[in-house]
């Protein structure tokens, strides 16, 4: 079937099985690699997105519902060549280790900032519940608190 | 009291339980465990402002990643937590318009026959490793059939 979305901006018509999990349709159709497949479950958050400005587990999200909506994904996070406060404090921080996961916990993070856009500890445990394999929670909670710090000032 | 029977057969299983806690979390499964990764009802029933249910579940069940979904997929309010209420106490509940959302038996027979939410435990899918999650223990048609009779006879609640 033919579906038709915007995505980072800019529009897109794709033909694909309506079931197909949207998470494949942006890596293998239109090429957009920093949205990752983790555990296919809806359960890691690698494959986090932004489906009209809501989180949302891609691998669990049929291509067929993107239809007239805005997708963002990692790499249309910022505008322009300015980083997203995320992205700022993710550097600042230091936080990826081996990286497969941050996309997913950036896009959960600037989600989360659009809601509480100053998060407490609880706030961030109760809604930020993907997996890092690594263990990079503890500078994640800093680089969440940075990234709130950046946001607010930027407004 | 057969359409009763019948009908609460329905009401008191976990494939309508699970998501009528009588606490602040969904349950999930065939042992109706806690919602994993802390899920919270939120202050509307659809989840905390960045971990909404539609932040995973979607208009209807993905059979590939095994998450269940249907419309306005959500927690039913606090007021008609059904866990750990006897069937007698359920029907009670339903039937209140203080507890019920002001619905009348009309209005609650529509919610229990033909709302997409409800009827959706018998199309419930698989779960995350492809076993089929368990259906209620009537058909769905001859719950229906028994909803309607229940009501036609003046919605009596036994005493128990």
């Amino acid at each position: 079937m033919k579906i038709s979305f915007y995505i980072n901006g800019n529009a897109h018509s794709i033909e694909a099985d309506g079931n197909t999990p949207l998470l494949w349709v942006i890596r293998d159709v239109l090429d957009l690699k920093g949205t990752k497949f983790g555990c296919g479950k809806a359960a890691c958050g690698a494959c986090t997105i932004h489906v009209d400005g809501e989180a949302v587990r891609s691998c669990s999200y049929s291509a067929k519902f993107a239809e007239g909506k805005n997708i963002t994904t990692i790499e249309g996070l910022s505008a322009g060549d300015s980083l997203h406060p995320v992205q700022q404090a993710w550097i600042e921080e230091v936080v990826p280790q081996c990286g497969y996961c941050q996309p997913g916990f950036m896009m959960a993070t600037a989600a989360l900032l659009e809601k509480i856009p100053n998060p407490t500890d609880q706030d961030i445990d109760d809604n930020i519940v993907n997996i890092c394999r690594c263990g990079t929670y503890y500078r994640m909670r800093k680089a969440i608190h940075r990234a709130a710090e950046i946001k607010n000032a930027n407004i | 009291m057969e359409a009763f029977d019948k009908m609460m057969a329905v009401l008191t299983h976990k494939r309508c339980v699970n998501c009528h806690p009588s606490g602040d979390r969904p349950r999930q499964g065939e042992d109706s465990h806690y919602h994993n990764f802390g899920v919270q009802r939120g202050e509307n029933n659809h989840g905390l402002p960045a971990l909404r249910c539609q932040t995973c579940h979607q208009q209807e069940n993905n059979n590939f990643s095994g998450v269940p979904g249907a419309p306005e997929w959500s927690l039913a309010p606090i007021r008609m937590a059904w866990e750990g209420l006897s069937r007698v106490e359920i029907a009670r509940s339903i039937l209140d318009p203080e507890i019920n959302g002001g619905r009348t038996l009309e209005e609650t027979v529509h919610h229990l026959t033909e709302h997409e939410l409800v009827l959706w435990a018998w199309e419930p899918g698989v779960d995350a490793n492809g076993v089929p999650r368990e259906k209620p223990p009537v058909p769905k048609e001859e719950y229906i059939k028994a909803v309607k009779a229940w009501a036609e006879a003046g919605a009596p609640i036994p005493e128990e």
